[in-house]
């Protein structure tokens, strides 16, 4: 008989941490480098400490220059090293879009197979802080477009807590999405879990009646909300996708062919987004199991507002997942 | 577009099941088609189109109980399809069958295979999902209807048919004030015609008296439109001469098809009628048109040794004409006393509708057709 599963209570920003400090004590070439990653202890105070305990050798403040310093992370990885790069926010990331994806994504490729470049890049991500149309973006479908990259996603404790280890044993470059808006919220982590995969969706809570497939930022709030249709007599199945490069269709076919019915939720605007994808992939490979049209809850297709009313009015919230969850199911 | 409604199949009806769609949404029908199986208390009946057309959704569900008048589908011209396929902007319809779904049923790609695989007609379950598409429940729903036994009353044909004899003559004799009046033809003249007339027929063609009978009746009738009529908030009479005939079953009951405006058909024509739906009757394989609109009834006993009848009117219609056995009679005939084959018909009359004189001057007329058999 096996233990029963034991789990702490943790801050997604402790866990991010904490992952961290693993990776950088189970390999010496593993470090750490972003804007105020060390002295200022990250943006987000997600290092906070790193450097006291590791050194500026592993812990390394770079200059504001974030196609110089994605570069140099490649040219890093290419010569032996596994780094860690940190983009503040994926709003900076475009600077360093042409690094990422001309050069991190194709040199396996071009080189006849020659050279693997092992850099896994993190990111903060999504919107809820009030900061604004340039500071809000949700590009997970950007990264998720180009062939080279493994893109995960990270909108559990678990992940959070077990995810980058997984991403530092890939060969290849790994972007990794945070999500600032969740940094604060405490979620449980088990202790007796010691890795997660990077591979697989995960079906977060089981279901019959509908799927709410989903990733990052809209994990617990589509969990909340098959809570709360539960009360209603609505089993539905939540799944976090996890890896949005590449999907794990098998995941999502099993279970629209146990429920019929999907809703796809994500904050990213709804036009080519990871949603979009999966819809295809749902028509394409599992059509005759459909009971009903796949619905999307996406993003609404404007810059992110500053005011909070209205930013919440852009992105899909718990109230809205339960009514056209409802919709999807009852019919009315 | 014309609607289709249940049928009444004789005035008594008041509901029917729908046993079988014989058609789907797009068929091409023409006048007399059979388009579905309805069940009624007079057994499993046919029902037929009067027009050409092509068929619309189908709305009423197989086995469901409608009344009569219920819209059970609406029959498109090809005229119609046309312009609507035109509106559209599509290619223009194939003459011989247009592919067309005058509705497309919506339903989900799961229902659809469940359907497929189950045998279900998806144009006969009804849609409960978004924008009334059909789901899966509503395809499992009809799957397991299907699979349940049928809710068919207990009774028998015999027992249904049994009871609906019986409402229809305890309201007649409830509600109608009959008179009777009764009257002797000397039948020689129509033997001998019949006997010539059958000379040159072959056996499956002979003509029998009741054929010549029902003529003359019709003829009559034309002159005394009075009793060719019913009675439903006062008179009405009725432009069709259609004769219900009684047709008396093997398993008991009686059953009365209708030989549509007698008085245009021949003699001939009159008896392959009878031929026909006296057979369709025996078997109970009736179809609609049999049964519906009759005016007036006439009623036969004469294999037996009964001379007189004294009918019941089949409501609403205002009268019946009955006929008993030919016997040999003494006949007095310009000063003569002779056998003559004679035949006894009677008139039964609501006396709401008519009073003893009309029935008077009807059977004075009947019998002096009945002389000049070689004129009907």
């Amino acid at each position: 008989m096996s233990a029963p599963s034991v789990s702490i209570k943790l801050s997604y920003r402790e866990a991010l941490k904490q992952s961290l400090r693993d990776a950088l004590k189970n390999d010496d070439r593993v470090f750490l480098m972003g804007e105020d990653v060390g002295r200022y202890g990250g943006a987000f105070a997600v290092s906070k400490g790193l450097l006291q305990e590791f050194g500026a050798d592993r812990i390394m403040d770079v200059p504001l220059s974030e196609s110089g310093f994605v570069g140099a992370g490649i040219g890093a990885a290419l010569n032996g090293m596994r780094p860690i790069v940190e983009i503040m926010t994926v709003n900076f990331s475009l600077l360093a879009f042409d690094q990422i994806a001309n050069n991190a994504a194709t040199l396996l490729h071009m080189s006849g197979g020659q050279l693997n470049v092992p850099v896994v890049i993190r990111m903060s991500c999504g919107i809820g802080r009030q900061l604004a149309a340039q500071h809000s973006h949700s590009w997970e479908p950007l990264f998720a477009h180009i062939p080279g990259l493994k893109v995960l996603s990270i909108g559990t404790h678990e992940d959070a807590r077990l995810m980058l280890l997984t991403a530092l044993k890939e060969p290849d470059p790994v972007i990794i999405f945070e999500y600032t808006a969740m940094l604060n919220l405490e979620g449980e982590v088990p202790t007796d879990t010691i890795s997660v995969d990077s591979i697989y969706a995960k079906v977060r809570r089981t279901g019959k009646d509908i799927s709410i497939i989903t990733y990052g930022a809209g994990v617990y709030k589509s969990l909340a909300a098959a809570a709360e249709l539960a009360q209603i007599g609505v089993e539905a199945e939540v799944i976090d996708l996890r890896v949005l490069r590449p999907l794990d269709e098998k995941t999502i076919v099993a279970s629209v062919t146990k429920t019929h019915r999907a809703l796809l939720v994500e904050d990213a605007c709804q036009s080519i987004s990871v949603s979009s994808e999966v819809s295809a992939r749902i028509m394409e490979k599992c059509f005759y199991e459909l009971d009903a049209p796949v619905l999307r809850l996406c993003g609404v297709e404007v810059p992110i507002p500053y005011p909070k009313h209205l930013e919440d009015a852009c992105i899909p919230q718990k109230e809205q997942i339960v009514t056209v969850a409802k919709k999807i199911v009852c019919h009315d | 577009m014309i609607d289709f409604r249940m049928p009444s199949l004789g005035a008594d009806m008041e509901s029917a099941f729908l046993r079988e769609w014989k058609v789907k949404p797009g068929d091409v029908v023409k006048r007399g088609d059979i388009i579905a199986e309805v069940e009624t208390q007079k057994g499993i009946i046919d029902i037929e189109v009067f027009n050409d057309g092509i068929i619309g959704d189908l709305l009423v569900k197989i086995d469901e109980k409608v009344p009569v008048g219920t819209l059970m589908t609406q029959i498109f011209s090809l005229e119609e399809v046309k312009t609507e396929v035109k509106k559209s902007g599509e290619a223009e319809v194939p003459k011989e069958k247009p592919n067309i779904h005058l509705e497309v049923h919506r339903a989900s790609p799961l229902a659809k295979r469940i359907a497929a695989e189950k045998g279900i007609d998806l144009s006969l379950v009804k849609g409960t999902g978004t924008d009334g598409a059909i789901t899966r429940e509503d395809v499992d729903k009809v799957v397991v209807e299907q699979t349940s036994p049928k809710a068919t009353s207990t009774k028998t044909a015999g027992e249904n048919i049994r009871a609906a004899v019986a409402a229809a003559m305890s309201k007649s004799n409830r509600e109608i004030p009959h008179y009777y009046l009764q009257t002797k033809v000397d039948m020689s003249g129509v033997l001998n015609w019949l006997a010539q007339e059958n000379k040159q027929r072959g056996v499956k063609d002979r003509l029998l008296p009741i054929a010549p009978l029902i003529k003359a009746v019709a003829k009559a009738l034309v002159e005394i439109p009075d009793l060719n009529a019913w009675w439903e908030n006062g008179l009405q009479r009725k432009s069709g001469i259609n004769i219900g005939f009684v047709v008396s079953l093997r398993t008991g009951g009686i059953i009365v098809p209708a030989i549509h405006d007698a008085d245009k058909k021949s003699v001939g024509e009159i008896m392959q009628t009878l031929t026909d739906i006296i057979s369709r009757v025996r078997s109970l394989k009736l179809r609609s048109s049999d049964l519906s609109d009759s005016t007036i009834t006439i009623t036969s006993l004469g294999d037996g040794a009964v001379e007189t009848v004294y009918g019941v009117i089949y409501p609403p219609q205002v009268a019946l004409v009955s006929f008993g056995g030919i016997t040999d009679q003494p006949w007095a005939d310009n000063g003569m006393l002779g056998v003559r084959p004679v035949l006894n018909i009677g008139l039964a009359a609501d006396h709401r509708a008519s009073d003893g004189n009309t029935g008077n001057l009807f059977l004075t007329l009947l019998k002096n057709l009945l002389k000049k058999p070689d004129l009907l």
